[in-house]
């Protein structure tokens, strides 16, 4: 058994690290998150459905995921501009504007949430200018994304610079001597390289909003029907002790997540050989 | 002869950068668009903290940090920080050596398994505990019986933490030990080496960026945690929250300067991760040269 699982090795430790490492995940990670599939079990599918498929659960899901969505289209062009101008250009500070793309992954999610909010509304540093033009921003849906889009910046960047700076010169460098205009060269040489990359990075800025709590339950306002994010209805089913709700939606939450999951990977897995054959 | 057949694809080589480059007018335009957006969405933010949390004053802001719940909040945040970063790296550790060292069957399962925390959401994250351990829970009445607290309690914050920042350790090191082989640590045994003193000696020194630089990150995410905790926290000032917890009660109540004033605690701590992470970057880097 022990011999056609492992292969064998002088290295000492696989036993213990092995056992160690499934025994912490399952007590950690698999047992906990089997508890809401088995605590949904328990109650009756027709009361499921009910929760699940309540309209201001199915409101919240339509700005979850459109929110999520438009959050990440806005990082992917935000972020591939700012990929592509800090791999291919050398300007005073760069070092700094690099460094500082990795701020909404170390900055707490509800300090970004305040300090987004104080910023947009009416009175805020940008909000005071938006207002006259007849964008609200705190408080509406338009704040939720921006709230997401500064989630997500960070990983459509990270995930194209490497790619982008890779990238092989040579090509480039046959288009254009073969007489491809700047544009061409991007439009057909460069963009299908980077394409997996920002397509890795789209899915991985909309599987982390989806799920997103801190930094959207401040400037959204959480207004029913309106404003209320999908995970502000699980925290509220909760408050009122109403626990098979509250375990239903996160269900529901959970399947999209594991998607969201299996598809990054694929991705993913597919990024790699495209970098390996190129 | 010799000299002009080497400069040749010297000045091919000049002209093809020369084809790469965008025109300045591009370059400009792009670089102040890029800078433009960095600066709204993330030095903006940032700024704004430190401005609201001085704004009432050097004595306020001081007054908001010594207040007895705000100093609770810190001792909290670091006892939670302080038990489930060292609980991830053992895992971490133990989970790299047998995936990155040894080839068995399901190693792409486990790889994917281990990920899952970070794609599920922080809320969800923090409600499996209260699934599990609170009132309604399958261990609810036996633990009420035996008048022990989980959920609403450390323990419980300890636990959706731990699940939370659960990946880190083990993420930055796998690809790190797949990418420095075995080749040291079975020249060491060979030597005779016990498996500790090859440990010790070999992978522990090899992997030391590597492994802080996944500390860094397990860290700030466990002092920042935010959704997981708020869920399991159950809110109680001064002895269930935590410092992310506590700059939402004092938002809620309108003590704008307060919440700002705690919050730029936590984003001294995110400016202090970056530049670690910065340096550990460019250490990793020297090392593989």
């Amino acid at each position: 058994m022990s011999i056609s699982f492992k292969k064998p090795s002088i290295l000492p430790g696989f036993w213990p690290a092995f056992s160690y490492t499934v025994l912490y995940l399952s007590l950690i990670v698999l047992i906990p998150l089997s508890a809401v599939f088995l605590k949904s079990v328990t109650s009756s599918w027709a009361h499921l459905w009910e929760v699940v498929t309540s309209p201001e659960v199915v409101a919240s899901y339509k700005l979850s995921f459109g929110a999520s969505l438009v959050a990440g289209l806005v990082s992917v062009v935000v972020g591939f501009l700012v990929a592509w101008v800090l791999v291919r250009y050398q300007f005073p500070g760069k070092a700094l504007a690099d460094a500082l793309v990795d701020l909404p992954f170390a900055l707490p999610t509800a300090v970004a949430g305040i300090a987004l909010t104080t910023l947009y509304t009416e009175h805020g540093w940008l909000g005071r200018y938006l207002a006259p033009l007849g964008i609200k921003v705190a408080f509406t849906p338009l704040g939720v994304v921006v709230a997401l889009t500064f989630i997500g910046l960070p990983f459509v960047v990270r995930s194209v610079q490497p790619v982008l700076a890779d990238a092989d010169a040579e090509l480039e460098e046959a288009a254009a001597s073969l007489g491809a205009s700047r544009w061409q060269v991007f439009r057909l040489v460069i963009f299908p390289v980077v394409r997996p990359a920002l397509l890795t990075g789209f899915a991985l800025a909309f599987a982390r909003a989806l799920g997103e709590y801190g930094s959207v339950i401040f400037i959204a306002g959480n207004m029913p029907m309106k404003t209320e994010i999908t995970p502000l209805l699980i925290v509220s089913k909760l408050e009122q002790y109403d626990y098979a709700g509250a375990t239903a939606i996160a269900a529901v939450m959970l399947t999209a997540s594991f998607l969201m999951l299996l598809a990054i990977n694929a991705l993913e897995r597919r990024t790699r050989r495209f970098m390996v054959m190129g | 002869m010799a000299t002009a057949a080497i400069e040749v694809p010297r000045k091919s080589e000049a002209g093809a950068r020369a084809i790469r480059r965008d025109p300045p007018l591009v370059r400009w335009g792009l670089t102040v668009l890029a800078l433009g957006a960095l600066g709204a969405f993330i030095v903006l933010p940032l700024a704004a903290v430190f401005v609201q949390a001085f704004a009432k004053g050097v004595p306020a802001y001081l007054a908001a940090i010594r207040e007895p719940d705000t100093l609770s909040a810190i001792k909290l945040s670091l006892l939670v920080a302080g038990v489930s970063v060292p609980l991830n790296v053992v895992f971490g550790v133990a989970a790299a050596w047998a995936i990155a060292k040894f080839q068995f069957k399901g190693k792409n399962v486990l790889v994917t398994l281990i990920d899952i925390p970070f794609a599920v959401s922080p809320v969800v994250s923090g409600l499996i505990f209260v699934l599990i351990f609170g009132a309604q829970g399958w261990f609810g009445e036996w633990l009420s019986d035996h008048d022990i607290r989980i959920v609403f309690a450390v323990p419980g914050i300890i636990l959706a933490t731990t699940f939370v920042t659960f990946p880190f350790v083990a993420r930055e090191l796998i690809p790190l030990m797949q990418s420095q082989g075995s080749d040291e640590e079975e020249a060491a045994l060979t030597l005779g080496a016990s498996g500790w003193q090859m440990f010790f000696k070999i992978t522990l020194p090899n992997i030391r960026w590597g492994l802080l630089y996944g500390v860094v990150l397990c860290t700030a995410r466990a002092l920042g945690e935010f959704g997981a905790v708020s869920v399991v926290s159950g809110h109680i000032r001064g002895q269930t929250n935590t410092l992310p917890l506590h700059v939402e009660i004092l938002y809620n109540e309108y003590n704008y300067s307060g919440a700002f004033a705690v919050a730029s605690l936590l984003s001294v701590i995110a400016v202090i991760t970056l530049t670690l992470k910065k340096f550990l970057e460019w250490k990793t880097k020297e090392g593989a040269k």
